[in-house]
């Protein structure tokens, strides 16, 4: 149980911090190929919005309470 | 009627309209201090949603960032995303969430009174509180410049930048002292979801006369290609990365912000507006930066001290819309400005003249004291920003770094219950001190050996020195603590939730 809530929080730190080092897509850096008009890596950072809030989404109904100490209500 | 008077009719009546909003907000509101700052903790999800991204509509939103993604390309969205899509919505969680928790237990109203209250100190309380003040003061000033200089730009001059800055003073004043926080909240949410829909509105206009997004884009390609490619000589991974950090730290510690994080009805206000955070961010700032970078393909020539979206709307949309564009800008400027006054006025009073000056300040005297200290806070600003004393940009950033000096330590007091008072003022008082020098001293270039090495420069490497300030703060805070004991006064639990 206790190592089980380790794995999550590691989880967590680990899907987090990817979260915003990719918010920018680093490997197109000087990348000017568009699509429909719009650059490429504006496209994957439209798309990872998406994906952040998703991830949010998921946080709040799981463990957003948990490492506050507060029981879920 | 001429194209003037439309152009002011528009303008003005809008203001009118957000101010009746007001009056009506304050209808329902009682007149004591809780209420005029927290609208007594019972804001629902889309209005706290929209109120905080209201505050940060501001004049760099319609005029500093797509000046930026004309003159640069449009690669401050990546900026804006990392910074309050991704970072500032889990600073919400990890600072708002915090704060909001303590708050319903304790009662705070401001920052300052929940650190002065953990640590026994009426002085660090001070001490949080001035230094919110003078950052705060900057910024207010920015809001108005903006509107001088929109005014300015959308009737060619007819209308001086002081008067246009003054107007917006006027009605400033004019609203906070009549609607507290209630009214703000509401007329930022009618203000945010206005003004998400004149964007799009001006961004299908504009698209649709140039043969939409492919359209608009190749016309980029041939002027300026180099716009297109991810980073530039100007938009560096040291720029990036350092903007984004230092403004959405800096941003939770902005008096109107960090007052949000109190103000929520319920938990799951809070948690809805962390998951909706990203989307709102990216609905905003993808059209206003992206018009402002296609106005270089159009061939959109801006003069000298204005701004290009007004410009380039003057060229493709009717007067009225551009009109109404201007003014649901500058109400959003109202708007960021109301909150800042407001939340600076409860700094003010709370933290400073109460504990300081008149301890006997009651209730009502109290909401209207407020009132006063808003009004004068607002001249002045407005006088000094009738010098000018940068571009929005430079004001801004300026402003945020400062901020963002006390973000760190204020992190470290929430969740480490061994921060002593020592080491709140000495982490507080060392980041500031450092970002201070650099600020203002000016840049002095000393040999060492054969290497010139720069002192005081705003940045070192690319890397903007508030990074620095951030990390000492936080070395300073948790460094001395550990050298220190708590006085007899500190009260580690009151920072404890929950399972107690």
């Amino acid at each position: 149980m206790v190592m089980n809530a380790r794995i999550r929080t590691l989880g967590w730190l680990a899907t987090f911090s990817v979260l915003v080092v990719l918010s920018v897509p680093w490997f197109w850096w000087g990348d000017s190929r568009t699509a429909v008009g719009i650059p490429l890596w504006l496209w994957w950072h439209i798309g990872w919005m998406g994906l952040a809030t998703v991830v949010f989404y998921l946080f709040t109904r799981t463990d957003w309470d948990r490492y506050m100490g507060v029981e879920d209500v | 009627m001429s194209e003037l008077s439309l152009q002011l009719l528009i303008v003005v009546g809008y203001l009118l309209l957000a101010l009746l909003v007001g009056l009506v907000a304050y209808r329902v509101s009682t007149n004591v201090a809780e209420d005029y700052y927290l609208a007594n903790r019972s804001i629902g999800t889309l209005v706290l949603l929209f109120t905080t991204f209201a505050t940060l509509l501001s004049a760099f939103t319609f005029f500093g960032g797509p000046n930026i993604a004309y003159a640069q390309g449009p690669e401050w969205i990546l900026v804006m995303g990392v910074m309050d899509g991704v970072l500032f919505a889990i600073l919400w969680y990890l600072i708002g969430y915090k704060q909001w928790l303590v708050g319903q237990k304790q009662g705070y109203v401001t920052l300052s009174e929940m650190l002065g209250d953990r640590f026994g100190s009426p002085r660090l309380r001070g001490l949080v509180a001035g230094i919110s003040l003078f950052w705060l003061f900057p910024y207010i000033m920015l809001q108005q410049m903006g509107a001088g200089e929109a005014l300015a730009g959308l009737t060619g001059g007819a209308i001086p930048y002081w008067a246009g800055a003054a107007l917006i003073t006027a009605f400033m004043i004019l609203y906070v002292v009549l609607a507290g926080m209630r009214g703000v909240a509401w007329t930022d949410t009618i203000q945010g979801l206005f003004m998400l829909s004149v964007v799009w509105i001006a961004v299908a206009w504009v698209l649709s006369a140039v043969g939409g997004p492919s359209g608009a884009t190749a016309a980029l390609g041939e002027s300026n290609p180099e716009f297109l490619a991810l980073g530039s000589q100007f938009y560096t991974p040291q720029y990036i990365i350092s903007t984004a950090v230092v403004i959405a730290f800096g941003v939770t510690m902005f008096p109107q912000i960090n007052q949000r994080f109190f103000v929520a009805g319920s938990s799951r206000v809070l948690k809805r507006s962390f998951v909706l955070w990203p989307v709102l961010v990216l609905l905003l700032f993808v059209p206003t930066f992206l018009l402002g970078t296609w106005a270089a393909g159009l061939g959109i020539q801006v003069p000298e001290g204005e701004n290009v979206l007004p410009v380039l709307l003057g060229e493709y949309t009717p007067v009225w819309f551009a009109a109404l564009v201007i003014a649901g800008a500058m109400a959003a400027m109202m708007s960021s400005s109301d909150s800042m006054l407001l939340s600076g006025s409860s700094y003010f009073i709370r933290d400073i003249y109460r504990p300081f000056i008149d301890p006997t300040l009651g209730e009502t005297r109290e909401a209207w004291l407020a009132r006063g200290g808003v009004a004068v806070f607002a001249t002045a600003t407005f006088i000094a920003s009738l010098s000018r004393p940068g571009t929005l940009i430079e004001v801004g950033n300026t402003a945020f770094g400062g901020f963002a000096q006390l973000t760190l330590p204020v992190m470290v007091a929430l969740y480490w219950q061994s921060t002593t008072r020592d080491g709140m003022v000495a982490g507080i008082v060392g980041s500031q001190l450092l970002y201070l020098s650099h600020v203002f001293v000016p840049t002095v270039t000393v040999e060492i050996g054969a290497t010139a090495l720069p002192l005081f420069a705003r940045t070192y490497g690319g890397w903007d020195v508030a990074l620095g300030g951030m990390a000492l703060g936080t070395l300073l805070t948790v460094g001395v603590s550990l050298l220190t004991t708590p006085a007899a006064d500190e009260k580690a639990s009151r920072f404890v939730v929950g399972a107690d």
